[in-house]
């Protein structure tokens, strides 16, 4: 037994003055109350009705006219200069505008009468609901949402006679064959959302174009490709990659695909770099390179943004979208951000008339992971 | 034609024929070679008078010989090596006032030249006369109007944009270092930082993107700074962080400040 149990609750309440005023402040600590809670709060109803100035004042309502018929005045000013000025200003001119430049002038005054004549209707609106019209405050309660009995019993009344003259209960073959057939018939509702997907991705995700294009048997031939220049498309010598450049390159032939260009330019877009031999670190990275020249795939194996902010410096390659780091000494190892595993590398060599040529495709999926990565 | 058949058998006739042979494969190597790094003329009292000017301003970190000098705080340079970078690297890194650097950092940023253009000039020089390296571009190399604007841009956003931005802005790189804004960039010192790679840009060298290439990537640069705003402000370009700032901070707050104004009483 303690002190709270003799509080006073319920309907028990001793008034100890006005309600109120025994609240504290969160500041003043804990504080044992005096139990004034009353059993009910009380509707403090409408706070006291202000007058307002123009219901008073003729002269006041005036001028609340004249500010409100000025809105309305000025939304007219702005459309017919809307008008005006998309049949009168060149849709090449320019005009300067402090802090913004050289702008396209028909715009900026488009978009300046627009905003004119919106806001006036607006702003009039409101200042005319606000000023002049009737400000009488007024409760509208909400009607029950429960029907009226006599409408329930009327109701039931028609759905059981519905059952009685269908003979829906009494012969339960039509009953199950209605419901089964109803309910089967949404499966060809659904059925398209689900077939429109697509066909299944196969292994599709799992090769590039570095591949070569699918055999009859379902193989590769995974032929050496050239390595071209983006955008140019032209082929790459091994003695133009000096210390220091970075490449951007897409497989030889890519741009001759009838169809699906970007979709195979996204699995296969490669970066090539050339470090000091001596900086790498990683034995396959040298074997798959040439003379330290490297290929790397460039798609994020976090979501597949193109990584291709490379510091020839700290040889740091960084993905623009989410700041994934890969260090290319390192085989591309991920240092920093949300990627999980290095960038795949493809391996490459010289032909025979000094070009980058591929040795091969990527020994595994480029880009983000999915549920089969791996399995094909 | 007979004086020349009859003489065929001379003596002297094989010597002539191998200098012939010769000579024709000395102009034709010469014609067809590539060429190696363009060398500037200069002359010595511009190398002397550079290497001065070197020594006073440059040599605290790069060594009294360009040689590179190390902090002796680990294995930190303070100013790397600077043979073989070319009077290109010289006339980019003190024109756009990055060299000599205020303080080590980082990165050197771009601020305000503190050399003449002759100076330059002649540091370029004495740094192009230890090795080879790429010299400064000429007037037509990097004169926008001979450039193709249009193809300029698609090899900016396949080679450039990942870090300077669509816009040319330029954006954040890891450890507080940063690819700069491109505005306001002469087409000179944008066509030498490709062709040298300063700081952590990798090198772009005309067997990459060959000089014409260079030369409409800079048409494109002129060509977007000089573009009216189609849409009124760019809000610097920078994509989302701006545009976001803006509609949350602007948007917003006038939706807050109408919300209080159609709530409030009339007085």
């Amino acid at each position: 037994m303690n002190e709270q149990d003799s509080t006073p609750t319920g309907g028990e309440v001793t008034r100890t003055g006005e309600f109120g005023s025994g609240a504290v402040r969160l500041d003043q600590g804990h504080i044992v109350g005096d139990g004034g809670i009353p059993e009910r709060f009380q509707n403090p109803g409408f706070p006291p009705h202000a007058v307002r100035g123009a219901d008073l004042d003729e002269a006041a309502a005036k001028r609340a006219e004249r500010i409100v018929g000025g809105l309305f005045v000025m939304s007219i000013l702005g459309t017919l200069g809307f008008i005006v000025a998309y049949f009168a200003i060149d849709s090449e001119a320019t005009i300067f505008i402090p802090g913004t430049g050289s702008t396209n002038a028909v715009h900026a005054v488009l978009g300046i009468c627009m905003a004119l004549s919106l806001l006036g209707i607006g702003l009039g609106a409101v200042q005319w609901a606000k000023t002049l019209m009737n400000d009488h405050e007024a409760v509208e309660e909400r009607h029950p949402q429960r029907s009226a009995d006599a409408d329930r019993a009327k109701f039931v009344e028609i759905m059981s006679d519905g059952d009685r003259e269908s003979q829906l209960s009494r012969r339960p073959l039509i009953k199950y064959a209605l419901g089964g057939a109803l309910g089967l018939f949404a499966v060809p509702v659904v059925l398209p959302l689900i077939g429109g997907l697509g066909p299944l991705p196969g292994d599709d995700l799992s090769v590039s174009f570095w591949n070569g294009e699918q055999e009859e048997d379902g193989s590769y031939p995974n032929e050496p490709l050239r390595l071209m220049r983006d955008p140019q498309n032209t082929p790459i010598k091994a003695s133009e990659v000096t210390i220091g450049s970075v490449f951007h390159v897409m497989p030889e032939g890519l741009l001759d695909l009838e169809e699906h260009i970007l979709e195979a330019k996204a699995k296969a877009a490669v970066i090539v770099m050339r470090l000091d031999p001596d900086d790498i670190k990683s034995q396959k990275e040298k074997d798959w390179g040439h003379q330290g020249i490297v290929a790397y795939s460039k798609i994020c194996t976090h979501v597949g943004c193109p990584v291709g902010l490379y510091e020839q410096q700290t040889h740091h390659l960084l993905c623009p979208c989410h700041q994934s780091t890969f260090d290319v000494t390192q085989d591309c190892k991920v240092i920093f951000g949300p990627a999980k595993r290095p960038l795949p590398q493809l391996p490459i060599t010289v032909d025979d008339e000094g070009y980058l040529i591929s040795k091969g495709p990527f020994r595994e999926a480029t880009g983000p992971s999915f549920w089969e990565r791996g399995s094909a | 034609m007979n004086a020349l058949a009859a003489r065929r058998r001379h003596p002297a006739a094989i010597a002539i024929l191998l200098m012939l042979g010769l000579l024709v494969t000395g102009f034709a190597y010469a014609a067809v070679a590539p060429q190696p790094a363009k060398a500037e003329t200069s002359s010595a009292e511009d190398v002397a008078a550079g290497k001065q000017l070197f020594q006073a301003n440059c040599a605290s970190c790069h060594g009294v010989n360009a040689e590179g000098r190390a902090t002796g705080n680990g294995d930190k340079i303070a100013g790397p090596a600077l043979a073989g970078v070319g009077a290109a690297a010289v006339d980019f890194q003190m024109g756009t006032g990055r060299m000599p650097m205020r303080a080590p950092a980082v990165q050197a940023p771009r601020g305000e030249t503190q050399f003449t253009q002759e100076e330059i000039d002649k540091v370029g020089a004495y740094i192009a006369s230890l090795a080879p390296g790429p010299a400064v571009p000429s007037e037509e190399d990097v004169d926008p109007t001979k450039g193709d604007p249009a193809k300029g841009g698609e090899l900016f956003r396949v080679n450039c944009a990942m870090c300077h931005n669509f816009a040319g802005s330029g954006g954040a790189l890891t450890r507080g270092k940063y690819a700069p804004s491109l505005e306001g960039v002469s087409g000179k010192h944008i066509y030498e930082a490709m062709e040298t790679g300063p700081q952590s840009m990798p090198v772009f060298n005309d067997g990459n993107i060959a000089p014409e290439d260079k030369r409409d990537i800079i048409a494109f640069l002129k060509t977007i700074e000089d573009a009216p705003q189609q849409g009124g402000h760019a809000l610097g370009s920078l994509g989302p962080v701006t545009e976001g700032w803006f509609a949350w901070f602007f948007g917003l707050g006038i939706l807050v400040a109408a919300a209080v104004w159609l709530g409030q009483k009339s007085a």
